[in-house]
């Protein structure tokens, strides 16, 4: 492992960005997207998750039979997901409802996978870890920034905080509508992955 | 009867899985180059999800819904949270036994889905159809017509996009936008397209 831990984390947020550039776990990535909060929370659901399924799978590594691994890492995440999900029922049971079936979903989440088959399948544990931790941040980011553009330009809002005062509260801002609907974040994330690929042409596609 | 019906036009085309609900997105967007790859992955969801949302509806209304077992003398008994890892479980399993069959007794059926059959046990799209039959409170035959329904929306979803794709191999877009850019462009105006559907009823 050539990489230093920190070379490790910021690299996975920018340049190997899993949703940017892996096209891995944006099924929900932008469902959640309407308003910052849900999309917090579910950057920090996703990351934990992540980080504490790949050091698991790392850390039994050596004891998985090769035809058995895809269940097994299956399994991990699904019980961490479950406790994710309890958690949030139990305290936060108003966001759980808003965050619907996607908490659930990252079971089925392919950076979760991707990384336990990619990554911690054959690493240690504490850069399995980290590494989780970085992937998990890499995803937060186009989430939290897709979250950013959609709550403050489609309801004038950040965290449920008024910025910009909506036209029809008597403020000056004509609420964008077109921002509200989930459509648009598949517009967003294009942007996104058209901004990172023009300042880093190595990821761009061949013709 | 109608009812039923009204389920499955509504999953096909108002609350389409990968263009209003984002689920699949994955698959959807890795394998829509070609026509005919889409239409072996959309016979494929349409298959699996005919089979496990009902199959797993069976399993939530007999083992985990609270009091679900009271045939078994446990009336008090809430199991409910055990439902994630049931589901994926059974899923799982589910596509393993298919591909098994299929190999099997229908060879040329296998080579076409063949390939994509695992990577289904992790699609969003079979998971979510599963959770959202159980958020809604199915019933038995609900559950059938939502299978057929929602696996119905995503193989329309994704052979519409594989052609317009093949199409787009024609067109100059910016170096950074070519492929995964420009998909994400196109399936933005396909769900902004399915959306004028909203409303629809038999």
């Amino acid at each position: 492992m050539a990489e230093s831990n920190l070379q490790l984390l910021t690299s996975s947020i920018f340049k190997r960005n899993p949703i940017a550039l892996l096209v891995l776990g944006i099924c929900s990535s932008l469902a959640v997207t309407g308003q910052m909060t849900t999309a917090l929370v579910m950057s920090i659901c996703v990351t934990l998750v992540t980080a504490f399924s790949s050091m698991t799978i790392s850390l039994v590594r050596h004891h998985i039979p090769n035809s058995v691994r895809i269940g097994l890492q299956i399994i991990v995440a699904a019980t961490l997901v479950i406790i994710v999900d309890q958690v949030l029922k139990a305290f936060y049971f108003g966001l759980s409802k808003q965050l619907s079936i996607y908490v659930g979903l990252i079971i089925t989440n392919c950076i979760l996978l991707g990384r336990a088959e990619g990554f911690a399948m054959s690493n240690p544990p504490l850069p399995s870890f980290i590494d989780g931790i970085a992937n998990g941040l890499g995803y937060g980011f186009v989430l939290m920034s897709v979250a950013f553009v959609r709550e403050l330009l489609g309801s004038g809002t950040l965290f449920g905080v008024v910025i910009l005062p909506l036209t029809t509260d008597g403020g000056w801002y004509p609420r964008n509508g077109m921002l509200v609907l989930p459509v648009c974040a598949f517009f967003l994330i294009a942007l996104i992955i058209w901004i990172l690929r023009t300042f880093d042409p190595s990821q761009q596609e061949k013709e | 009867m109608e009812h039923y019906i009204n389920i499955v036009i509504r999953s096909i085309f108002i609350e389409n899985l990968p263009l209003s609900f984002f689920l699949g997105m994955c698959t959807f967007i890795a394998i829509s180059r070609q026509v005919k790859a889409a239409v072996g992955l959309g016979a494929a969801v349409l298959f699996i999800q005919t089979v496990t949302v009902p199959i797993n509806n069976l399993i939530y209304v007999y083992l985990l819904k609270p009091g679900a077992l009271a045939w078994a003398g446990q009336p008090g008994l809430d199991l409910s949270f055990l439902g994630l890892l049931t589901y994926i479980a059974i899923i799982a399993a589910v596509v393993q036994i298919l591909e098994m069959v299929l190999d099997r007794f229908l060879p040329a059926l296998y080579n076409t889905l063949g390939i994509f059959l695992p990577l289904l046990t992790v699609n969003c799209a079979i998971f979510g159809g599963t959770l959202f039959m159980v958020e809604r409170d199915y019933t038995f035959a609900e559950s059938v017509a939502y299978g057929i329904g929602s696996g119905g929306g995503f193989f329309l979803a994704v052979v519409a996009l594989a052609g317009i794709r093949e199409r787009l191999e024609y067109a100059d877009p910016p170096a950074g936008l070519r492929g995964l850019g420009l998909t994400f462009i196109t399936v933005g105006l396909m769900a902004l397209a399915f959306m004028g559907l909203a409303g629809m009823e038999m």
